[in-house]
């Protein structure tokens, strides 16, 4: 018998604004009003101040590491923008821009990063997880999220982010195959910057795509340029409507690059070249939708000059607010473990200035506890 | 009442929660059509629908992660795994996130999820299917852990592992799924996570156990003429540590049983406690009778590896001894 083919497929990419600003009327007319173009260029320049903003403060000891945005606002972004404002957006910890036009305040992500955990104390109406450290765990809540949402016939859906790297990790293929096969209407959005820390996209993947490992899953899949988001958009609309009218997950993978470090503890002149990241540099996302937005008179030296007034602003406020909260109270770490405190913990956070964790007093009853002088080195 | 084993009790508590709160689902692997492969979750399937009793795809941390972000949006899963041997693939999405959710996002965001899980030796089975890993999760901040020992104790602590806002454990002692039954009320009721039961009071010794291990210690104190107290814990974290006070400042002399080995193990927490709050009442050191520190050996040996009324028996005769 001759061999015959048991399946084929082709991998679409999307590109719309690309690098010269040059527009596909075609695929992108429509897609961003105009005025909603302009406000997504405002959030982006924010953004990006805040992460110049934020490697300060890292560096002049005012904040603990942080993970730069720098060159990837337009994935969460567009996400953000195309998405209804109840469904459910599950972060890795690059996706600022997409939380603050959700409208998670600014002095959140600051807090999270300062140390504090009421950084992550979400208000449940803006339907934003909290960060994810761990690298992919994430996917998997954000499909039992969806899940959630279809056992109780709702049209909610939840759109994961995730970078290269998070697609090597074995939570990823469950959650792609949960979705899958379960139906649950999850999109699966991969930042492709082309950097895990210091391993390159090769060493995760070698197939030519990330999306087209999704194919192996059975879920609908497409490529587009990260740094173009009205690509960016075109594809997140597309996946909701599948999510929403079929149920049915989708994968996109937005090509992107990460222009910063990994984070602040970070130094990406190590592993890769400044050839590489000046290429990159020429691609940004914002720098295109400002020529683009110039180009059809609708953006000017003084709306830039405004805007970066508005921007320092808008960010020294909010580190104004994350660096004025008052600290937190001792109790905080014992008092949430659980939604009643076992009388065990309790008694360890009400003794932790006075005892040794469960010291009987009365066994001690009538000594005098003196502590040794502090000795000075 | 009805008499039932502690399959039956379980299954019963699946059932009426299940018809009295909309949220609850089951998940996991042959948890649906096959009833699961000890047949807790038998008839589920078919009185609920695949809505509500679901056969997942076979990877433990998908079941559990599913369940974590079921749970945050306001469900209450009961995620199955099927062996405890088989947690690892697991222990990521129970520790790193499960565990930690209610305090990293100060209560924003819960995590009620009640995992059910076959756990212990004694029945022949295959590797991996004979651990007792109950230690580690007791260990991890932010889980309640809970082993009931009989079927009356299963379908009360079940019904309030579910209905408890927190992420709980829970762990079936397979030796005993069918060993033997007792009378259970077919009415709801609940028993508080974090109370010890006093299996049978005594003067001379305090025996502290959990699990399939309790029948064993029964076993061992009938056989012998002395005045012993029974304690069960049932609930491992947070666990019951003024009822152990108080039967040993009455007793003096303590033996912990447990089948997990016994470096770390759960009764090396218990003996420490022990020490802080009850020093000068004790008559004997505390004693430990547990596995061994060795890989659960294949099934051939596996009664050598578990205590049984012999080793406790002996123990006892020691520790009265002292």
């Amino acid at each position: 018998m001759p061999i015959k083919s048991a399946f084929t497929t082709t991998i679409d990419h999307v590109s719309i604004l690309d690098v010269n600003a040059n527009f596909d009327e075609k695929l992108g007319a429509g897609l961003i009003p105009d005025a909603d173009l302009v406000r997504l260029y405002e959030h982006m320049c924010v953004c990006r101040h805040l992460d110049e903003v934020a490697f300060k403060l890292q560096r002049s000891g005012r904040m603990g590491t942080f993970p730069q945005n720098m060159g990837q606002e337009a994935t969460s972004m567009g996400a953000a923008y195309a998405l209804d404002k109840t469904d459910w957006l599950v972060p890795c910890y690059r996706e600022n821009a997409g939380l603050f036009w959700r409208g998670l305040p600014m002095e959140m992500i600051l807090l999270h990063w300062m140390g504090d955990e009421r950084g992550n104390a979400i208000p449940r109406e803006l339907y934003c997880m909290p960060l994810a450290i761990p690298i992919g765990t994430q996917m998997l809540h954000a499909t039992g999220l969806a899940w959630a949402a279809k056992y109780r016939g709702e049209k909610r859906l939840a759109c994961t982010f995730f970078g290269d790297g998070a697609t090597s990790e074995g939570d990823f293929h469950e959650a792609m195959n949960f979705a899958a096969n379960l139906d649950i209407p999850v999109i699966f959005f991969c930042q492709n910057n082309f950097w895990a820390i210091s391993v390159p996209g090769k060493i995760q993947c070698s197939a030519p795509t990330v999306a087209q490992r999704a194919v192996a899953y059975g879920m609908d899949t497409i490529q587009c340029d990260g740094n173009d988001i009205f690509a960016v958009v075109y594809c997140v609309r597309k996946a909701a409507a599948l999510a929403r009218e079929k149920g049915r997950p989708f994968f996109i993978e937005a090509v992107t690059y990460r222009l910063g470090d990994h984070t602040t503890a970070d130094d990406a002149r190590r592993y890769r070249d400044q050839a590489e990241v000046d290429a990159w540099k020429t691609r940004d996302p914002i720098l295109r939708i400002r020529k683009f937005l110039t180009t059809r008179g609708l953006w000017d030296d003084a709306k830039e000059a405004a805007l970066a007034e508005r921007a320092q602003r808008d960010v020294s406020s909010a580190v104004e607010r994350a660096e004025s909260i008052a600290p937190p109270n001792r109790d905080d770490f014992f008092n949430n473990m659980f939604a009643t405190i076992p009388p065990d913990l309790a008694l360890q956070r009400d003794t932790m200035q006075t005892h040794g964790i469960g010291q009987d007093p009365s066994q001690i009853e009538g000594a005098v506890i003196e502590l040794p002088a502090k000795t000075s080195h | 009442m009805a008499n039932l084993t502690l399959v039956q009790a379980i299954n019963l508590a699946l059932i009426q929660e299940m018809e009295r709160d909309e949220r609850v689902l089951i998940l996991g692997e042959d948890v649906g059509l096959n009833g699961g492969v000890f047949r807790v979750t038998e008839g589920l399937h078919k009185r609920f629908g695949d809505k509500r009793v679901v056969d997942t795809p076979l990877a433990e941390s998908g079941i559990i992660g599913a369940s974590i972000g079921l749970a945050m949006a306001g469900l209450r899963p009961i995620p199955e795994i099927q062996f405890e041997g088989f947690l690892g693939p697991a222990y990521d999405q129970i520790c790193s996130h499960a565990a930690r959710m209610r305090t990293r996002t100060r209560g924003a965001m819960t995590v009620p999820l009640t995992i059910r899980i076959p756990v212990g030796g004694g029945i022949h089975a295959p590797e991996l299917h004979s651990d007792s890993p109950e230690t580690i999760y007791i260990h991890q901040p932010g889980i309640k852990v809970v082993m009931p020992s009989s079927p009356y104790d299963a379908k009360g602590l079940l019904i309030s592992a579910i209905r408890d806002p927190d992420p709980v454990m829970f762990f079936e002692p397979k030796r005993i799924y069918r060993a033997f039954r007792e009378e259970v009320p077919e009415d709801e009721y609940t028993l508080p996570l974090g109370k010890a039961r006093v299996v049978c009071e005594g003067n001379e010794m305090t025996i502290v156990s959990w699990g399939a291990s309790v029948v064993q210690c029964m076993q061992a104190i009938e056989r012998g003429g002395r005045s012993i107290e029974l304690i069960d814990l049932r609930t491992l974290y947070p666990f019951d540590m003024d009822a152990v006070e108080a039967s040993v400042k009455k007793t003096g002399r303590c033996v912990i049983v447990h089948e997990a080995p016994k470096t770390c193990g759960f009764g090396a927490e218990i003996a420490a406690r022990i020490m802080e709050r009850c020093f000068l009442y004790l008559e004997s050191p505390v004693q430990r009778v547990a596995g061994f520190d060795t890989i659960m050996p294949y099934y051939k040996l596996e009664l050598d590896y578990m205590p049984d009324a012999d080793r406790i028996a002996r123990a006892i005769e020691e520790t009265a001894a002292y």
